[in-house]
């Protein structure tokens, strides 16, 4: 495929082509991410998730430029998720409205997506298109999800690095023990911390992660373990006791304050995970989802495809007349596929 | 499979501060179910053909009221058709001169919408301009 050579020499046009192709999931975009997976695997996916308003874009765009100015001039992509309205199947996407002083640097590259009915804070195509960036020979690839509450976490399915976005004055400390977003947090900024109560939120964020980490804590002074990776010898961590505790960050996105900071525990996070064995075990998993996201997908696909309508309506008029239960239904339409040759279902 | 959604960039070259005319139709447009990108005031002919890049967008619209549309608007139609983005559909929206109206669509421009344009007529003819498009490759 032309399209996929161009992306590899370097041609922005065809990578925001091939993009397109797999963000519609077409069969030119199911065969280009076969033929770059092989070049994937490379780079240090970063995921920003937080509630609506706390400065994630902001945070972007000042974590990109700071990106940037590393010795090795890293290249980064961003992929910027806000939500389809589940009405008219359109969306605002306006991600790009706070990273404007990035649009003249051709080492970064920004995508906004939809997240087209998709819950869990991305978009079913979101993985994919950072897989795309990650064979076009993008370095750091950061994925701003949409504006998360609780319970969007897929982002941690992905990410090698998940950054929380807190804001101050957003709870108490049962708020920051309850399940859900805070938990997968590999590093916590308080942004907007010009703010009254942001060095509360960042205590109650702070005691939060302690909680948890109770007999590492105690050994008082080296409880954060990657700065210690760093100076120590790092192959006498072992795999089974090697912890991450995450940094609680206070941060100014727009002033830039606490930028170089967050960086910093970026790469020591990065450097925790290749030392450690985890960033492996984090492909393993996020590639074991795509396999079985996958399955599930093709199978659902497959069975509708040779489920005639008028069977499914059969069974959803039966359904709404109370004659079966959902749970017969479903195995009425199931039996029709294993014995597809047969055109009667079973009452 | 989903239908191709229809992506469109809105964007306010120039200097002028208004954005609500701006602001108006992209909300049209996601009401009629395209994905709108909206970059915010004062952009240059460059930043906004980049962005056409990065987005891969089928349509740019271009809200003007400063006067320099006869300098802008055909900087960014050459720079998005240097691009490659050879079948991309621009229109723009504003206060045009009724007597630039015709240079402007001479130069490529797709359609131009005055103040008082009804946002669903906006709609279906962008909707119809891509199709059209899209049915030749």
């Amino acid at each position: 495929m032309a399209l996929i050579n161009d992306l590899r020499k370097g041609s922005r046009f065809a990578l925001s082509r091939v993009l397109s192709q797999v963000e519609n999931n077409t069969p030119a975009g199911l065969q280009a991410l076969d033929e770059l997976f092989p070049f994937t695997g490379k780079a240090h996916k970063i995921g920003i998730t937080g509630p609506p308003g706390s400065g994630k874009s902001t945070l972007v765009n000042a974590l990109t430029k700071q990106l940037r100015l590393h010795d090795r001039e890293p290249r980064v992509a961003v992929i910027a998720v806000d939500p389809t309205s589940p009405f008219s199947g359109g969306a605002i996407l306006g991600d790009r409205v706070r990273m404007l002083e990035l649009q003249n640097d051709r080492g970064i590259f920004i995508r906004s997506m939809a997240s087209r009915g998709a819950l869990g804070g991305l978009s079913s195509q979101t993985e994919a298109l950072s897989q795309v960036f990650d064979a076009a020979g993008f370095d750091f690839v950061l994925i701003e999800t949409v504006g998360a509450g609780q319970s969007e976490v897929d982002i941690v399915n992905l990410a090698h690095t998940t950054i929380v976005v807190d804001v101050p004055g957003l709870g108490d400390d049962i708020q920051s023990i309850k399940a859900g977003i805070l938990e997968i947090a590999d590093i916590l900024v308080v942004n907007k911390a010009d703010r009254p109560g942001a060095d509360q939120s960042r205590r109650y964020l702070k005691a939060m992660i302690e909680m948890g980490f109770r007999p590492l804590a105690s050994s008082a002074g080296k409880h954060r373990m990657a700065p210690a990776l760093q100076k120590d010898e790092t192959e006498t961590i072992g795999e089974q006791e090697a912890l991450w505790l995450p940094p609680v960050l206070k941060t100014i996105a727009s002033q830039f304050e606490g930028i170089e900071q967050l960086v910093t525990e970026i790469l020591n996070h990065q450097h925790f995970l290749k030392s450690t064995g985890r960033w492996k075990q984090k492909e393993t998993w996020t590639l074991r989802e795509i396999v079985r996201k996958r399955i599930a997908g093709t199978l659902e696909r497959d069975f509708f495809q040779q489920l005639p309508a008028e069977v499914f309506e059969a069974q959803m008029e039966a359904l709404i007349a109370r004659k079966v239960s959902p749970t017969t239904a479903v195995k009425n339409l199931l039996t029709y596929n294993q014995k597809s040759s047969k055109p009667q279902l079973s009452e | 499979m989903t239908e191709k959604k229809i992506r469109v960039l809105i964007a306010k070259p120039g200097l002028d501060g208004h954005d609500r005319g701006a602001k108006v139709v992209a909300r049209a447009l996601r009401d009629d179910g395209m994905e709108v990108i909206y970059t915010g005031l004062r952009q240059t002919p460059e930043m906004i053909s980049e962005a056409a890049l990065q987005e891969d967008v089928d349509v740019i619209g271009l809200s003007i009221l400063s006067g320099a549309h006869n300098a802008l608007v055909p900087q960014v139609i050459r720079k998005v058709r240097e691009n490659g983005q050879t079948d991309v559909i621009i229109f723009v929206g504003g206060i045009i001169p009724e007597a630039d109206i015709q240079g402007l669509l001479d130069k490529g421009v797709f359609r131009i919408y005055g103040p008082g344009t009804d946002t669903h007529l906006v709609s279906k003819e962008i909707r119809e301009a891509v199709k059209a498009v899209s049915q030749v490759d």
